[in-house]
Order: structure tokens, then C-alpha cells, then sequence
């Protein structure tokens, strides 16, 4: 294990000593202490290492992650796992707005609670949240699972595309062309997975499954160049 | 970071908010030591200027006053208006701030001596217990030239700024403060300050900047004149005050937080048995005792949270 002092390396230090690290590394394990709410933690890593931050973090943590798994101790502030393009996030405590933004793929795992706009313009990115998620999530969802054990707040995937949304408690209020949808057999063996993956000890029957309606101008062939 | 639409709103910069509430008076003599390390965390997200409120325990009348030219303004002060008021006041001068400490009778004819014998200086705060601090400068600057951590007290908040609706003056610094014991931090904006100044100005409230969170002071100030709560006066803000907006209320017995319904701007707040302590950032409160087994959470939006004494 290897253990990266935050506040007697730096920012840039820490950053840089794990984007260094490569396919075949025998270093495969690391721990960052004293995170004090830092920004930009654990940003940009390109290979197959877990990283425990001890802490709570600040901004963007764990941002355009790759193959990295990347834990926090504790609660992330805004933009966590931001363009995530693969690998694995898990918050163990709660998460601030727009949690997963336009993630391309990989898995993020919040314990807690998610805040407002989680997963907005996600690109594939599975997201799975113990607890409830804020208002306007998945705002634009283009592609991947949502995954809500709690409840969700206002205007759930207003405006969104093709991404599936699964939620076990209420919804307040459902966004632009957003639908309750049929769970059919293919999405609760999907579900099942993405449960197991996010470790929630929880029934796909137990959700409810929501899209896109499809009647919003973008897709109207006649509204095509 | 990635620049992506919703990182302009987010308030990943313009303007800190730190406050701090204490339950546990052993805490008391640190108010302004702890507020001003929560401040100065939080330089990045506003260098231009800083600003804080402190409530003080004496029950006193207290004018805080500010002048450009403190040397020329504040000597002899306190001895003009003692041949005016019968007893000379105290004056303790800060900077380029000054505290007028006055019987509680002779607030108000006070405050029309001062404008009366020192045109150009302007009054930052009358009441009990506020007094309010606001230059332009680094937040550590501005925390040294007032001696901040000298400051004892039983609540505070504090400001540092990143200028977008009007000028960096220290006018434009917040706090802002209109009514007594009364003040106002906000990171956001408001876009229909223009429209309510001109009402308020009709309804007899005051202004001394073009500042978008003035305004909002003002408000609040005006409903609470009207008879309402601070709870009730920040629930009728949510339906007369358009924008995006964190704001951290003082009043002479707490604070309150408020955030507007789509709460882009960013909010944390932490409590333990000793204090309720809010920052734009967890990293604002890293520093605080017990941190580490606080209960801390983002406030909902839309939702009204007050503490009192």
C-alpha cells in the first residue's frame, strides 16, 4: 500500500504520481490521506489501481476517470467522477450535484445521498445511488443505467434520450418527455446486475423503470437536415 | 473543469460564504480566530474583497462606521459628539472602520450626528450587537487589518467576494446591512434587483450601492419592518427574489440559510453540540473541532434553516 499525504505532496504531486502509473504496475494499491476537502482529487488516472481517499473531497474528484478504482472515505463535493470514461467510483458517504456528469462508462456507486442533476448527460456511465437523488437528474441522459434505492426529486429525466432510469421510491415530479416505462424481463436481469455491482441488497421487482417518450424535437425525422 | 454548461451556474467560483453559529459559549473568545481561518479558505472563490459580521455579546448600542480617510475622519469623533450627545461615546477604531458604542436611547440621534460632523463617512451597521467589517483586499488582508482573530462573539458571518453586478468598491463588499442587527452574505445573482430597488425605494427603504445583494437585504429587512419573521420574510423572498442565490442571513440572535429552488450555488452545513458552522465548501470547515463527527449535510433547496440563541 502505498500512502500520498495530500497536503505534504500537493495537489499536483498526488496527480501526477497516479497518472504515472501504468498497465503493469506493481503499485497497485494507494491510499491518499488528509483530502480536506480538496478539489481535483484523483483526476485523470489511466490504469488498473485502486485509490482510497481518505476524507471527504471537494470538486470534481476522481474526474475522467479510466480502469481506476477510486473510493472515498467520506463525501464528495460537486462533479464527482465527471466524464468517467471506465472503472469504478464509490462514495461511501454522500455525493453534491451533478455526480457523474457525462460519463461515458464505468460504474459509479454512491452510499449515500446524491444531490441535485446526478448523472446529467450521462453517455454510459452506470450509476448507482443508495439513497435519493435531487432534483433534475439525469437532465438530458443520453445513454447507461440510473440506478435510485430512495427516492427522486423534481423533473427526472427531463429531456432525455435513450438512458434507462430505474427508481425504487417516489418520484417527485417526472422532467420533459420522461415516462414510467414496462420493466420487462431483459431490463430486471439488468437491473439485478447493476444491484449486485453497487452492492444493494435490494429486488429489481422493486423498482419502477423510467425514458424517454421520444416526442421531443430531436427525435422527429421530419426535424432532420 | 471540463467547462460544461452547468459548471458556469455551479458557482465552481464567484464567492465564498463561511458563518458560524456557537451553542458551546467556551467558544465565544475563538468567534473571530475560527471565522477567520473558514474565510481565508475560502480566497479562491473571491479575492476581490472580504467581509464579515460579528455579534458581540454586550447589549449596547454599536455604530460601525467606515471612512476612506479614517485619520482625519475618526479624530476628535468621539469628542464631537459627546458636546452633542451630553456623554462622550466610545469609539474604537479598526483600520479603516470604527465602533461607536452609544446608550441604547441615543442610537439613532447618534447616527444623525455622525452624518451631520463627518459627511463621507459611511455607516456600515447600527444595532445591539452587529458590527460589520468589509475592505477590499485578499480575505487574508482583510482579516489582518481588522485584527479578526482578536474578536469575540456569539455568531458571525463572513464574505469574500468575486465581483459580477457592480463595481469592487468596498461599498460592494458584503455584508450588506440595512435594518439593526441585521446583515446579508450572498453568492449568486439576483436579475430583478433593478425592478425591486425601485419599489423598495418607494416603500422608504435606502440604498447606497447599485449592488444586486443590497437589494436583497433590503428586502428582507422591509418584510421583517412588516412584522415577519426572518423565517417568514425568506419564504416570501423565494417568490419575489429571482436569481441564483446562497444566502446567509444575520440577525441579532442567529442565522438563517437559504437557497434559491435550482440551488446551482454551493452550500454545506455542519453541526455538532458546540456550533452549526456553513461553508460554500466542506474545505471551509475542515479546521473546526470535531469535524470529523459532525452531522453535515448540503441544505435543501428552497428550504428555510435558521438557529437562534
Amino acid at each position: 500500500m502505498q500512502v500520498v499525504d495530500l497536503e505534504a505532496e500537493g495537489l499536483r504531486g498526488l496527480n501526477k504520481t497516479l497518472q504515472a502509473q501504468q498497465m503493469a504496475t506493481n503499485q497497485t494499491a494507494w491510499e491518499v490521506v488528509n483530502a480536506r476537502g480538496a478539489h481535483a482529487i484523483a483526476v485523470g488516472l489511466d490504469a488498473p489501481i485502486e485509490v482510497t481517499v481518505r476524507g471527504s473531497t471537494g470538486y470534481y474528484c476522481a474526474g475522467m476517470n479510466k480502469q481506476a478504482k477510486i473510493t472515498v472515505d467520506g463525501s464528495a463535493g460537486p462533479g464527482v467522477a465527471e466524464n468517467m470514461m471506465s472503472g469504478l467510483v464509490v462514495i461511501e458517504g454522500d455525493a453534491s450535484q451533478y455526480a457523474g456528469a457525462t460519463g461515458h462508462g464505468g460504474t459509479l456507486v454512491i452510499k449515500g445521498n446524491a444531490s441535485s442533476r446526478c448523472g446529467i448527460s450521462m453517455k454510459g456511465i452506470d450509476i448507482v445511488v443508495h439513497g435519493n437523488v435531487g432534483h433534475m437528474s439525469a437532465f438530458m441522459a443520453q445513454s447507461g443505467n440510473l440506478v435510485v434505492c430512495g427516492d427522486a426529486g423534481d423533473a427526472l429525466g427531463d429531456s432525455i434520450y435513450e438512458a434507462r432510469l430505474f427508481v425504487r421510491g417516489s418520484v417527485k415530479s417526472l422532467g420533459a418527455d420522461c415516462i414510467e416505462k414496462e420493466m420487462r424481463p431483459e431490463h430486471l436481469s439488468l437491473l439485478a446486475d447493476l444491484l449486485e455491482r453497487g452492492g444493494v441488497d435490494a429486488k429489481p421487482e422493486e423498482f419502477r423503470r423510467y425514458g424517454s417518450a421520444r416526442q421531443l424535437y430531436n427525435f422527429n425525422i421530419d426535424n432532420a437536415y | 473543469m471540463l467547462g460544461l454548461p452547468w459548471d458556469v451556474f455551479s458557482g465552481v467560483e464567484m464567492c465564498g460564504i463561511v458563518g458560524l453559529f456557537l451553542k458551546d459559549q467556551a467558544l465565544e473568545p475563538e468567534l473571530g480566530a475560527m471565522l477567520g481561518d473558514m474565510l481565508i479558505t475560502m480566497t479562491d472563490r473571491g479575492p476581490d474583497s472580504a467581509g464579515i459580521a460579528v455579534y458581540g455579546k454586550q447589549d449596547a448600542a454599536k455604530l460601525t462606521l467606515q471612512s476612506a480617510d479614517p485619520a482625519q475622519d475618526f479624530a476628535g469623533l468621539a469628542e464631537a459628539l459627546g458636546s452633542k450627545l451630553g456623554k462622550t461615546p466610545a469609539l474604537v477604531v479598526r483600520d479603516t472602520h470604527a465602533v461607536l458604542t452609544v446608550p441604547k436611547s441615543d442610537l439613532s440621534e447618534a447616527r444623525d450626528h455622525v452624518r451631520e460632523l463627518r459627511p463621507n463617512i459611511r455607516i456600515m451597521s447600527r444595532g445591539e450587537r452587529i458590527e460589520i467589517y468589509k475592505e477590499v483586499g485578499l480575505p487574508s488582508e482583510v482579516a489582518s487589518r481588522f485584527d479578526l482573530a482578536s474578536m469575540s462573539g456569539t455568531h458571525g458571518i463572513g464574505h469574500t467576494r468575486m465581483a459580477t453586478e457592480s463595481a469592487v468598491t468596498t461599498m460592494g463588499a458584503h455584508p450588506f446591512s440595512t435594518g439593526a442587527d441585521q446583515c446579508l452574505v450572498h453568492n449568486g445573482s439576483l436579475s430583478n434587483h433593478n425592478q425591486l430597488r425601485r419599489k423598495l425605494r418607494r416603500e422608504g427603504m435606502e440604498f447606497e450601492t447599485q449592488n444586486d445583494t443590497e437589494v436583497a437585504a433590503a428586502y428582507l429587512s422591509w418584510r421583517m419592518d412588516q412584522g415577519a419573521s426572518l423565517g417568514d420574510a425568506l419564504e416570501q423572498g423565494l417568490h419575489d427574489l429571482d436569481g441564483f442565490y446562497t444566502f446567509l442571513v444575520g440577525t441579532k440572535d442567529g442565522f438563517g440559510v437559504l437557497r434559491d429552488p435550482i440551488a446551482c450555488k454551493p452550500a454545506v452545513l455542519a453541526e455538532t453540540d458546540q456550533y452549526v458552522a456553513f461553508g460554500s465548501e466542506y474545505r471551509a470547515l475542515v479546521s473546526l473541532p470535531g469535524i470529523e463527527a459532525a452531522k453535515v449535510w448540503e441544505p435543501e433547496p428552497a428550504t428555510v434553516y435558521f438557529w437562534s440563541h
